[in-house]
């Protein structure tokens, strides 16, 4: 069966079982590696994306569930607050074996993308579906409220997206 | 996308721009004496070589675990595995501080597997493995001395085409200078002249005093770019022309084997291309994951499990007490007449500790790809043990290890799991190669759940400890061990030591105190549970039991438990430092507010050459125990990268967090119980304290370990704290308050 999607602002086509799910068809059919396999069952977030702006888990979510969506992977992370995530995460040193940074980047912006300023409160909630075995998350949090700052000063490196 | 293949040990020497021979030749020279790291491809006779050897496109200045670019890139080549432990930036700073580079122009990539030039010098330089948190100090002389004979021979090249002294010419910043002659040249424009100077035979190194890169804690990690854009390439990301994804069916219990199995129904799947018997189960080979897990699902396997280990974890717990009752054990350590001592003493404090099996859980399930040729096998994994591994896929493709090179990719985390001395998974691919005649590179992924069930897990282990303070105030402290040992029976059973494994019972309490009398025995169940060593080893249990059983006689002793300690610790003056410092940037002075539910305790523990102490605030609210503030002090030597060194120890706070709340895998008749994260639970960002801070010892010991020595006492700390916060002593992992309130 055909499904199309955009992935990343592109339009696509995948040739594929409509229950694989999402993960599976866009690491090994679109050779989009950065979204990455955890689990297979929702429980670490590892395999983050963004479905019409939410934070989805892809592994669970069947390609045919995104017909006519769009997907946003780490690859295609832009904007504001992604920028601004990424820049926090790289000037605290946040990864570690840096597995699953993609998707704990891909929460945090969603995150800031509708809360521009999260309590600690706040952050634990959104977050807590993402594993880190690292235990980095002193840092992840430190690293969501340095993003927040870089917002609110409109000093974000000006993007495409 | 096609990834380009990383040189291997066949592809070194066009990689360094020699011929074969001459690649063989230096790296025999390398193994031969103090040149090891300092040899440099292209001047194999000293002022012998010249850079036309390196051909174009080549590096220049290509030494073993250096290169320098016409770019003015220099990168290093990491021995070691990177696995979130930091080494791809300490390796750096370590060459880059004696060379002077700028930090913005360090790059890194994974060597080869190649011993002795690769060897981890802490291994007796036999194997090329990361692990024992050795990385960076086994490392630290070899590539001070690689920086610092790159910068001698940038400085000759300078000074041989400036026209002056050696001595006058300065470096800094990646920039070589002489201010008399108003000169300056970049590393990379002086690289292919540099390749032509002779080979200093000593070069001075740095007095720490002037370390400018060594230290620093500002250095950006090499690796945070890459990590925090999706841009990181682990194993599971390798996509090679034509390749294959494959699953395989493992016995359900451990030591189960094929009997036979029925491959029609897998076959029948759309995707689906081979299913194929390997050693350790079927494999099932599918174009994409999906089909793969598909048709691992529609296989049908009869195992035979004549063999299999068939006890549960409650049985296994019930014999491993008795055992600790029975009069067989080895000595581990003795000192002192224990048993008058103990006869003799008015009061004895006594603690049985339950440690269960638990699994790495590292956040990238096992995954290694394996393209097979009939003459060559390459392996693209998060390999930990790199010649091990080589030599364990050669012999499952029935090639010789020379035939088998080795693309050592980061990996997302190990923990210890990957150092497996019969490479499980990567033997599995290369056998699955091996099964399909080499037609198509194969890629192998666990699920989390073969990660979960697939075993190597941290031994169950039993303490039985019995200790008390005399009249004349010396301390009496026997115990008893049961635990499988991980290294009898492996290629590494010869560390073990007059019957005794070190990486079961090291770490006790007649190592780490003064006590006056002392007996540690243990013994070694035999048990059909494959064990490995899991983040800190053997000190994830036994300075479990000392530090709590410390804490209990400093309680019966009416004494702070941070001054008793510092009253056992005698001639250890880094054990002294960091306690100290851990307790006064914790104000263990001040009294602790008396609030309903809250408490603070303390541990300290010595592994892999470094000394970690933790002071753990707690609040406890019915069963539950939140860990609210962490204090940790670490003398770990001179800290490298003393941001890295924060990192690991916020890491091991948190792995150790993950076991003494949650880790646990248990066995009914031989099945694991356990299967994914929702049953095998882990920290989650709700959990990790909200503060943790590290302070480092100022030293200037060598470099000790980091990745590890953080995780063994945050669970006594917080064992220590729970008691203080509500007087219910914690003994067993993980932490059960209900269970304990009962007891």
């Amino acid at each position: 069966m055909s499904i199309k999607l955009t992935v990343n602002g592109e339009a696509r086509e995948l040739e594929v079982d409509p229950d694989m799910p999402l993960l599976w068809a866009i690491r090994d059919h679109l050779q989009l590696t950065g979204t990455k396999f955890g689990c297979g069952m929702a429980l670490c977030g590892a395999c983050t994306v963004h479905i019409d702006g939410q934070p989805t888990r892809s592994c669970v979510t069947p390609v045919s569930a995104v017909q006519d969506r769009r997907v946003t992977t780490i690859e295609g992370l832009s904007g504001t607050a992604g920028q601004a995530v990424q820049s926090a995460w790289v000037s605290l040193n946040v990864p570690q074996c840096g597995y699953c940074q993609s998707g704990q980047i891909m929460s945090a912006a969603a995150l800031l993308a509708g809360n521009p300023h999260p309590s600690d409160a706040d952050i634990d909630s959104a977050m807590a579906g993402n594993i880190c075995r690292c235990a980095t998350y002193v840092r992840i949090r430190s690293a969501i409220h340095q993003a927040a700052d870089t917002l609110a000063a409109g000093t974000a490196a000006p993007t495409k997206g | 996308m096609y990834y380009p293949p990383i040189a291997g040990p066949q592809d070194y020497a066009s990689h360094t721009g020699l011929s074969r021979r001459q690649f063989l030749r230096l790296t025999t020279l390398a193994g031969s004496g103090l040149t090891l790291g300092i040899v440099l491809p292209g001047c194999a006779k000293t002022g012998g070589g010249s850079s036309a050897d390196a051909g174009p496109g080549t590096a220049p200045l290509s030494m073993p675990f250096v290169r320098i670019a016409p770019d003015n890139t220099v990168t290093v080549i990491s021995k070691h595995l990177e696995a979130g432990q930091g080494v791809w930036t300490g390796l750096p700073a370590i060459v880059a501080e004696e060379l002077d580079a700028s930090w913005e122009q360090m790059r890194v990539e994974s060597a080869p597997a190649q011993v002795p030039l690769y060897g981890n010098l802490a291994f007796g330089g036999k194997i090329q493995a990361t692990g024992g948190s050795t990385a960076v100090a086994n490392s630290w002389q070899q590539l001070r001395q690689a920086g610092a004979t790159a910068r001698a021979m940038l400085v000759a090249a300078a000074a041989q085409d400036w026209n002056v002294p050696a001595a006058e010419i300065t470096v800094s910043e990646g920039m070589v200078a002489h201010a008399g002659a108003g000169r300056k040249a970049s590393f990379g424009e002086l690289a292919t002249r540099a390749a032509r100077q002779p080979i200093p035979t000593t070069v001075p190194l740095k007095d720490p005093a002037n370390f400018k890169i060594v230290g620093n804690e500002k250095l950006t990690r090499l690796d945070a770019r890459a990590k925090s854009s999706g841009r990181q390439q682990f194993a599971i990301d390798v996509m090679l022309p034509g390749m294959m994804t494959a699953l395989v069916m493992r016995p359900p219990r451990f030591g189960g084997k094929v009997g036979s199995f029925d491959a029609s129904k897998a076959k029948a799947v759309p995707g689906v291309v081979d299913v194929v018997q390997i050693p350790r189960g079927v494999a099932v080979v599918g174009r994409d994951m999906w089909s793969a897990r598909k048709g691992r699902e529609a296989l049908s396997v009869t195992w035979d499990e004549s063999a299999a280990e068939k006890r549960g974890t409650t049985e296994l717990m019930k014999e491993y007490r008795a055992m600790a009752r029975g009069k067989e054990a080895v000595t581990v350590a003795e000192r002192g007449d224990v048993e008058r001592a103990l006869g003799q003493a008015r009061k004895r404090v006594e603690g049985e500790f339950e440690f269960p099996y638990l699994a790495h859980a590292t956040m990238e399930p096992l995954t290694a790809v394996c393209r097979l040729s009939p003459d060559k096998c390459e392996i693209w994994a998060g390999c930990q043990f790199q010649t091990i591994d080589q030599a364990n896929a050669a012999a499952a493709v029935g090639l010789t290890p020379a035939q088998v090179s080795i693309n050592t990719l980061a990996a997302g985390g190990t923990f210890g799991r990957r150092a497996n001395p019969e490479s499980d998974y990567i033997a599995e691919v290369a056998s699955i190669a091996k099964a399909t005649g080499g037609r198509y590179p194969v890629r192998l992924i666990w699920t989390r759940e073969d990660d979960i069930t697939g075993g190597r897990y941290r031994p169950l282990n039993y303490h039985h400890v019995t200790a008390a303070i005399g009249s004349d105030g010396k301390v009496a402290y026997r115990q008893r061990i049961v635990g499988q040992s991980i290294l009898a029976g492996t290629p590494f059973g010869s560390m073990m030591k007059n019957g005794v494994d070190p990486t079961a019972v090291g770490g006790n309490a007649a190592e780490q105190y003064d006590l006056a009398h002392a007996h540690i025995s243990w013994n070694a169940p035999k048990v059909g549970v494959p064990v490995l060593w899991w983040r800190s080893v053997e000190n994830t249990h036994t300075a479990f039991s000392k530090e709590v059983m410390i804490d209990e006689l400093a309680e019966a002793a009416g004494q702070d438990p941070v001054a008793f300690r510092l009253g056992l610790l005698g001639a250890r003056p880094r054990h002294v430092a960091a306690l100290q410092l851990a307790a006064e940037k914790a104000g263990w002075d001040q009294p602790f507010p008396k609030v309903k539910g809250r408490g603070r305790g303390v541990a300290v523990h010595e592994s892999f050459g470094s000394v970690v102490a933790q002071v753990a605030e707690v609040t406890v609210r019915g069963d539950t125990i939140s860990v609210d503030r962490v204090v940790c002090a670490v003398e770990c030597g001179i800290a490298v990268t003393p941001d890295v060194v924060k990192a690991q120890m916020q890491s091991g706070i948190g792995y150790g967090l993950s076991a003494a709340l949650y880790g646990k895998i248990t066995m009914t008749d031989g099945h694991v119980d356990q299967s994914n994260f929702h049953q095998y639970q882990v920290l989650r960002m709700n959990e990790m304290p909200r503060v943790i801070e590290v302070h480092i010892v100022p030293s200037g010991n060598p470099p000790s370990g980091v990745g590890e020595p953080g995780t063994p006492p945050i669970a006594p700390a917080v064992a220590n704290a729970v008691r203080a916060a509500t007087g219910i002593r914690l003994r067993s992992l993980p932490f059960d308050l209900a269970a304990a309130r009962k007891a």
